[in-house]
């Protein structure tokens, strides 16, 4: 077994106890990322070069001279007898939607390409500060508008690493195929709508949404704040805890991070599911689509191998102790996209605001004597279409005279689906649930190229994960096999607020019950 | 005279928008310090959030929100249990966001009201909304060398800026200005701004419409921007209000606009047109919660208020016998209220020796005014304390000095920070009663000024005052001069009756 393949708990503790060194860990991950990922991302790749469809292209910007300078620190600290920290050379990446001090922080967009972060956002520096090692920054949908990163203005976009004529998803597609492939153990990724869960359960790896204001976004460049997310995206559930333990906290430069206290998220991690109650509901074994033209519900059964790998897991988990409950009602799941596609653009066009060519950023080269004429032609030329769309209709639904219509109704309607689950996981009733059980994704990773392009349908992938962003609640994504196409699929597992321990014991649980299933065993072959 | 006429047949309907910057040490949604804009260097006080990085979110200043509500409380307004933040979107570059954070549909409080004193009485106007914000920076036009550039200054991007709205409830430019004047005392009661127009700390833009005397619509309102005195915003108003008589008086419309004041010009000069006008797409704030204030630190803010200008010139009127216009000018200003009574509460504490808290007054507006204005130093800053203002009126009230020593007396204390009683020792200015003395002095002038005295006699009454200022230099002044004038007319009419006249 290679450095590289060893879960970060596993490594930090080996490099704490100065079994491996911090820079023989970076270096090994090094050797695999030039080995299997390829030319980065970049804004001129017009000349397509047949061996980018043999490589991952996680990368934006790999900063190795930076990571060295951070493994030999560790390394120091620990030939010093101190403790460098939970995170203790574990190399990790960051999705480039995070800014990260005096590095290129470039949100997968040409207005952002030349921008170099004047401050480092919350959750990395966490991460440093716990003894990371923080590799680089991996691609991403443009500003995280999209599932498969192919909207990226960096190219070649990252490659699923299990087939790499797929999709990794998105928008954190960068992060999960990373983690999958072997280029660093943890990512910090985004979900907005299924960012990181989305992604997680294409690559097969874990991702977590933590409960909203769980993590200080602090630093992300922003698409939807009120859904936004900063989240761990790790190999197994333990890794995604001890990411959790550096990141969640409270920050005083967040206004909505949570002042609540950060519990040990590693520490009851095999307390077991005996006695939870565990809810599955059809609104999620389905995809509920609205017929453009009449408004009117269309509905098709999600792919029986993703429905028998959720009952397979619910299986599992009744076998150890837990109350599975089904038929639980989640009526407002379908309003999720819908509700979406109104509240994450207005918010999106808003926050794309600054980008104006006057501060930073991309400014168009041309000579402008008029200032409208600079923001037109700076964004016209810097922002690419995603981008674009997001404004058109965040602008749209958001002009005085359509924000009744469109806004707050979907505002409303968010209210009601966070009553879906506020329902369910009542302590006092009908249900009770701890968690609920549903797919991650309507579908296993799709072919790059099929779905870009149908920003609609693009949209539905999230069907299953925005529901939880809307509501704020957190999600936990985990492998849960393979389908047929040789693709992972992924289990979600859905709690009340600032259950997220909870639901990484229910993860760790299924984790520890499969561990011995052929499945476990494959990994990603990439030549 | 057929447009005098045609004034007295509308009647002018004006309500106020006033943004306040709040005079707190850090901006409203970062840590970056507040700095006098128009003298610091420019984008010395910025960081990530102020300047619209990406990623960066704000944090809201508490103590702007406890600024922001007493203003609120002292306007008697309706406190928003909770508030919530809104974004008003638009592009220009001294919003580096792209949006200013501001308050909309819920603002901090609502329904209040200003009582304020006018030539004609008490008035008393409805305060709309009082609500939290953000200022933006400032930008500077640049003609250079056949090039035009514009400079950006974000030092001001993101101070606390709290905007107060009344009712069009104001009917004239006279009214107008006393209304905003007493919210600039009010503004400066509170410490939380310093009125300064000029600077633009204080902003007030009235928008105005007129309509035919006892109709109960609103005409077409207009919007004035750029006014940096109460004078300009007195001219500009009254200026805008015959200017809109006189369209509907030829058959013109007024149209909605936003007009700026030349003062040059003394003229309005369209800016924008309705038409013109941004759909600023305001959406609640992601980024902030709601603002919850709760009622208990509402109630220690309201504790904590300290008089405010209304209820302190009733005061003054009733409790020291001041005049109404005596009242009002040491009311204008907190600290010189401030000044006035604590120079009669240390007068109080020897009450044998009386002065009246009118003396007090008229030293202070007088001789004290006087000096602060020749030196231009604010009546904090002055070294005079009101302990030693009261021991100077107390000698002159003791007939230790008169009251020409004192002004000179209170000039040097003025200048030096010494007490009266050292610089009159110092200089020897204590005033001389004696009148054994004086008597001496009053015969040696008579016998140095023979034909004076004799002019007297034989009747040139003019010349008794002469004589008296002969005494008094040769007393170097500190004579008492009621003692002086005494013995001089003894000795005088004296005289007289000797040569029989």
């Amino acid at each position: 077994m290679q450095i590289y393949e060893l879960p970060a708990d596993m490594l930090a503790r080996l490099i704490r106890t100065r079994e491996i060194s911090a820079v023989e860990a970076l270096e090994s991950v090094l050797g695999r990322i030039a080995e299997v990922d390829g030319r980065p991302g970049s804004l001129n790749s017009s000349d397509d070069d047949p061996e980018d469809n043999e490589r991952v292209h996680a990368f934006i910007n790999l900063t190795p001279d930076r990571a060295r300078i951070q493994a030999e620190e560790i390394d120091r600290r620990t030939a010093a007898g101190e403790d460098p920290g939970p995170l203790a050379g574990v190399p990790f990446t960051v999705k480039d939607i995070f800014c990260v001090k005096d590095t290129p922080s470039t949100a997968g967009s040409k207005i952002l390409a030349n921008f170099v972060a004047p401050y480092t956002a919350t959750p990395v520096s966490r991460m440093e500060a716990a003894g990371g090692v923080m590799l680089g920054k991996v691609n991403l949908d443009e500003f995280t508008y999209g599932s498969s990163n192919e909207s990226s203005a960096f190219q070649p976009s990252p490659r699923n690493p299990w087939d790499l004529t797929r999709v990794p998803g998105g928008s954190s597609g960068g992060s999960a195929a990373a983690v999958a492939a072997g280029e660093g153990m943890l990512s910090l990724g985004t979900d907005t709508a299924g960012s990181i869960r989305q992604p997680a359960a294409f690559c097969g790896v874990v991702g977590m949404k933590p409960t909203y204001g769980r993590v200080s976004r602090y630093g992300l460049i922003a698409f939807g704040s009120s859904l936004d997310c900063p989240g761990p995206v790790a190999g197994n559930v333990t890794d995604a805890a001890l990411m959790m333990n550096t990141i969640a906290g409270p920050d005083k430069r967040d206004g909505t991070a949570a002042n609540m206290p950060v519990p040990d998220y590693t520490k009851d991690l095999k307390v077991g599911v005996r006695g939870m109650r565990i809810g599955l509901s059809s609104e999620y074994f389905r995809i509920t689509y609205f017929d453009p033209v009449t408004g009117e519900f269309d509905q098709q059964p999600i792919p029986e191998e993703i429905e028998s790998a959720v009952l397979s897991a619910a299986g599992y988990l009744a076998q150890m102790g837990a109350d599975i409950v089904e038929d639980v009602p989640m009526p407002h799941t379908k309003y999720g996209v819908p509700v979406y596609f109104v509240v994450s653009r207005v918010e999106a066009a808003s926050n794309l605001h600054r980008y104006d060519g006057v501060k930073y950023g991309y400014r168009t080269p041309d000579s402008v004597d008029y200032l409208p004429e600079l923001y037109r032609k700076s964004r016209a030329e810097g922002f690419g279409v995603q981008s674009k769309l997001r404004i058109l209709m965040g602008m749209y639904v958001s002009a005085a005279q359509y924000s009744e219509q469109y806004y707050n109704r979907a505002l409303r309607v968010r209210t009601l689906i966070r009553n879906d689950y506020e329902e369910i996981f009542d302590p006092e009733g009908e249900h009770r649930l701890d968690a609920l059980l549903t797919p991650t994704t309507p579908t296993t990773a799709f072919p790059i190229g099929e779905v870009y392009g149908d920003s609609v349908l693009m949209q539905y992938a999230d069907q299953f994960t925005v529901p939880a962003n809307h509501a704020g609640v957190p999600g936990l994504s985990i492998p849960a096999g393979f389908a047929g196409d040789g693709l992972p699929i992924g289990v979600q597992l859905l709690g009340p607020d600032f259950s997220e321990a909870k639901l990484l014991q229910i993860g760790m649980a299924y984790e520890m019950a499969t561990q011995g299933e052929e499945w476990r065993r494959q990994i990603p072959r990439i030549e | 005279m057929e447009f005098q006429n045609a004034l007295t047949a509308f009647e002018s309907v004006i309500g106020l928008e006033v943004h306040a910057e709040l005079e707190t040490k850090s901006k409203m949604f970062c840590s970056c310090p507040v700095v006098d804009s128009t003298v610091s260097n420019p984008n010395v006080a910025v960081c990530p959030v102020c300047t619209g990085m990406p990623g960066v979110l704000p944090v809201v200043n508490q103590r702007a929100v406890e600024y922001a509500l007493r203003v609120a409380l002292a306007l008697e307004c309706e406190i928003a249990e909770t508030s919530i933040f809104a974004r008003k979107n638009y592009f220009y570059p001294d919003l580096p966001k792209g949006y200013q954070i501001s308050q909309y549909e819920q603002p901090l409080a609502r329904n209040g009201r200003l009582k304020f004193q006018t030539a004609d009485g008490e008035r008393e106007i409805r305060i709309r909304r009082v609500h939290l914000e953000e200022d933006t920076g400032k930008l500077t036009h640049v003609h250079r060398d056949e090039e035009t550039f514009s400079l950006v200054d974000l030092n001001r991007a993101g101070v606390p800026l709290l905007e107060i709205v009344s009712e069009p409830d104001l009917r004239s430019a006279v009214e107008v200005r006393a209304f905003a004047a007493s919210l600039r005392t009010i503004l400066r009661y509170l410490k939380v701004n310093s009125g300064d127009l000029e600077k633009g700390v204080l902003r007030v833009e009235p928008n105005i419409s007129v309509r035919t005397l006892g109709s109960s619509e609103l005409g077409t309102r207009v919007e004035v921007k750029n006014l940096n005195s109460f004078r300009a915003l007195e001219r500009s108003v009254d200026f805008e209000i015959k200017r809109q008589i006189a369209e509907i008086q030829t058959g013109r419309q007024v149209i909605q606009q936003t007009v700026g004041w030349d003062e040059n010009l003394g003229m309005t000069v369209p800016q924008r047109t309705k038409e013109e006008e941004d759909d600023y797409r305001y959406f609640p704030e992601p980024d902030l919660p709601p603002l919850v204030i709760e009622p208990e630190w509402i109630d220690s803010i309201r504790e904590a208020l300290p008089e405010l200008p209304d209820a302190k010139l009733h005061r003054f009127i009733q409790q020291y016998s001041l005049s109404e216009y005596d009242a009002d000018v040491l009311v204008a200003e907190r600290s010189i209220a401030d000044y006035f009574e604590g120079t009669v509460a240390a007068l109080a504490e020897t009450p044998q020796v009386e002065v009246s808290p009118k003396t007090v007054a008229n030293w202070i507006t007088g001789e004290l005014f006087g000096l602060l204005n020749h030196h231009g130093v604010a009546i904090e800053q002055a070294a005079i304390t009101p302990q030693d203002l009261a021991s100077l009126l107390q000698m002159v009230s003791q007939g230790v000095i008169n009251q020409n020593t004192a002004k000179i007396v209170l000039a040097e204390m003025f200048a030096s920070g010494k007490p009266a009683t050292e610089i009159i020792t110092e200089r020897g200015l204590t005033q001389i009663s004696d009148r054994s003395f004086i008597t001496d002095l009053v015969d040696q002038v008579l016998s140095a000024n023979p034909e004076q005295v004799d002019e007297y006699v034989h009747g040139k009454d003019s010349i008794a005052r002469w004589l008296f200022g002969q005494v008094m230099r040769s007393a170097k002044g500190q004579a008492n001069p009621q003692v002086v004038q005494t013995e001089l007319d003894k000795r005088l009419s004296a005289l007289r009756a000797a040569e029989g006249h």
